[in-house]
């Protein structure tokens, strides 16, 4: 040993001087003596640490209604704003005339309709396009042949915004629900196939490998280890899937409907409703928020074996 | 070392020999592993002991090379890493695909590694022994005439090594599948192995069969000699070592 000279015991101090100082509160390295001189050191005093310690990176303990917070926060503003006269009413109501407003549209029925009419072509559009992004991704992903002829044309139809197809479905199935529904489908298809798909052919090989050695079926190897490992990859598409149903569905609404919550909308703008178009406003936000609520709720379940940073 | 007195050998492989490219790597090798026989494979980094195990496994897609190779139907490898399906838990790992049948021997299985209770966890759960525990149990529970095992402790530390030495000792007598151990680790080696090969330059340059009964010590003589010899067909002065 060539190193014996150099003090060991020195060296072990440094050491743990370290690994304490990692556990020890930000103020004592704001100390100025501490580093001064080695002969006045001090060992940093000895800290209580709790049986379950946050992440030192990462952001954080949650904040109690930390969600909340924003969003009451322009609640106020708002209030205030109208209140004092700052904001035009035929700008923006008061929080009050928009409560009022969605009282008699549901006393007079119109919300429960129109929104009726609105999720039904949602989740109508929505379902059939999972239905159908999973199928040809599930297809394209196992087979070479189903690759072959699937991804070329979905790739196409991702290059043409579904929104720029309207004309033509338009001539095609006329203005009724079935367009409607089509559109919000062909919009939903293109991110559940994709990234579905890219999951499946993104498999960890070493898996692959496991699979052959353990002998597994055809079958066992689909179930067990193809479909489970593309899940979070199809979740990920859901996501996307959901935004772009909204999207769609405000824009089939607006042209030629005569029913749902956009129709709603437009038409208060021809009367210069300003309160029924925040209260559809407000029923989207509620819907966009309550579907991501329940893409979270499936990726909590689908995905309890991983360990993430939130939460 | 007569393994033809032996009624029938677990694995055969005759004049063995695997490329890539220009690179011989397994240059015409013969060998047999008795049934039940627990044989150590030595070599120095990049001498071709995964590529020979996977040649045995089955699992060498693509690589050139020719040869003839007779290994049992029942065959299990374990991996450097557990390998574990991190999207199944414990108790499905170890029976994958043997389906509801295999559930109780599964279970019988897991206790004998010591995870008796741990069924429900997920792999994220467990340590890195625990894992590779785990995958000692989907191997023994499939109860293979031939394991097949690359460096599968190669990433655990010293102390849980030594644990899963036991382990897998206790596992091979009870069991007694015969047993390929990929190694770079020469003490492992010795207190596991019935017999060690030492694979260089594309050829087994040494074939000892270690005949210490009973626990091996490290301190036995015995023990020490046949390190010396080993580390020196590997090219490491045992004498230098020892001295630095
Ligand atoms: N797929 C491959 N393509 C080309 N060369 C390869 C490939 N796999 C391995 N080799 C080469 O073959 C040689 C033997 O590799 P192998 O993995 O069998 O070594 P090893 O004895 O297992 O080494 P280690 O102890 O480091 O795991 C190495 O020189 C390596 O570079
Ligand atoms: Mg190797």
């Amino acid at each position: 040993m060539t190193y014996v000279s150099s003090s060991p015991s020195r060296g072990l101090d440094v050491l743990d001087r370290e690994r304490l100082a990692s556990f020890a509160p930000p103020a004592s390295h704001a100390s100025p003596t501490s580093h001064s001189s080695p002969t006045s050191l001090r060992p940093p005093a000895i800290v209580e640490t709790s049986t379950r310690r946050r992440r030192r990176l990462g952001p954080g303990p949650a904040i109690p209604f930390g969600l909340q917070i924003g969003p009451i926060a322009l609640l106020l503003t708002w209030t205030a704003g109208s209140t004092f006269g700052l904001l035009d009413p035929r700008i923006l109501p008061a929080p009050l005339t928009i409560v009022a407003t969605f009282g008699d549209l549901i006393a007079d029925g119109r919300l429960q309709s129109n929104f009726l009419t609105s999720s039904v072509r949602a989740l109508l559009g929505l379902g059939f396009g999972i239905v159908i992004g999973l199928l040809l991704a599930v297809i394209s992903g196992l087979s070479r042949i189903g690759e072959a002829f699937i991804d070329g044309p979905i790739q196409i139809k991702r290059a043409v915004p579904t929104l720029a197809m309207i004309p033509l479905l338009m001539l095609w199935l006329g203005i009724g629900e079935t367009m409607k529904v089509t559109i919000i489908t062909l919009g939903v298809v293109v991110p559940i196939y994709m990234h579905t798909h890219n999951a499946l052919r993104a498999i960890d090989e070493r898996y692959v490998e496991l699979a052959e050695t353990l002998s597994m079926s055809q079958r066992d190897f689909l179930v067990q280890v193809i479909l489970p490992g593309a899940v979070p990859g199809f979740l990920l598409g859901l996501r996307f899937a959901v935004t772009l149903c909204w999207v769609s569905l405000v824009v089939v609404e607006q042209i030629n409907a005569t029913s749902g919550l956009g129709y709603m909308i437009e038409l208060a703008r021809t009367y210069g409703q300003t309160q029924i178009i925040i209260v559809g406003l407000v029923v989207y936000a509620f819907l966009g928020l309550a579907s991501d609520g329940v893409v979270r709720l499936l990726e909590r379940r689908l995905l309890s074996w991983r360990r993430t940073l939130a939460h | 070392m007569a393994p033809h007195a032996r009624p029938l050998n677990a694995v055969e492989v005759r004049r063995l020999t695997r490329r890539f490219g220009e690179v011989t790597i397994l240059d015409n090798l013969d060998l047999e592993i008795g049934q039940g026989e627990f044989v150590a494979l030595l070599g120095k980094s990049g001498s071709g002991k995964s590529t020979f195990l996977r040649a045995l496994a089955g699992l060498d897609y693509e690589v050139e090379g020719t040869g003839a190779l007779r290994t049992p139907e029942k065959l299990s490898v374990v991996f450097q890493d557990a390998r574990l399906l991190p999207w199944r838990n414990v108790i499905q790992n170890v029976t994958l695909g043997l389906g509801g049948a295999g559930r109780e021997a599964g279970r019988k299985a897991l206790e004998e590694v010591g995870l008796a209770g741990r069924e429900t966890a997920w792999p994220i759960q467990l340590s890195g022994g625990e894992q590779q525990r785990v995958a000692l149990a989907r191997s023994l529970v499939r109860e293979p005439a031939l394991l097949l095992a690359d460096e599968p402790f190669g990433a655990l530390d010293a102390l849980t090594r030594l644990k899963m030495h036991d382990l897998l000792r206790e596992l091979c007598t009870r069991h007694r599948p015969a047993v390929l151990l990929v190694t770079h680790d020469v003490d492992e080696a010795i207190s596991l192995a019935d017999r060690i090969l030492v694979l260089d330059q594309g050829r087994l340059v040494e074939d000892l069969t270690i005949d210490i009964k009973g626990r091996r010590n490290h301190g036995d003589p015995r023990f020490g000699a046949i390190r010396t010899q080993l580390l020196s067909r590997l090219g490491v002065d045992a004498d230098d070592r020892s001295a630095a």
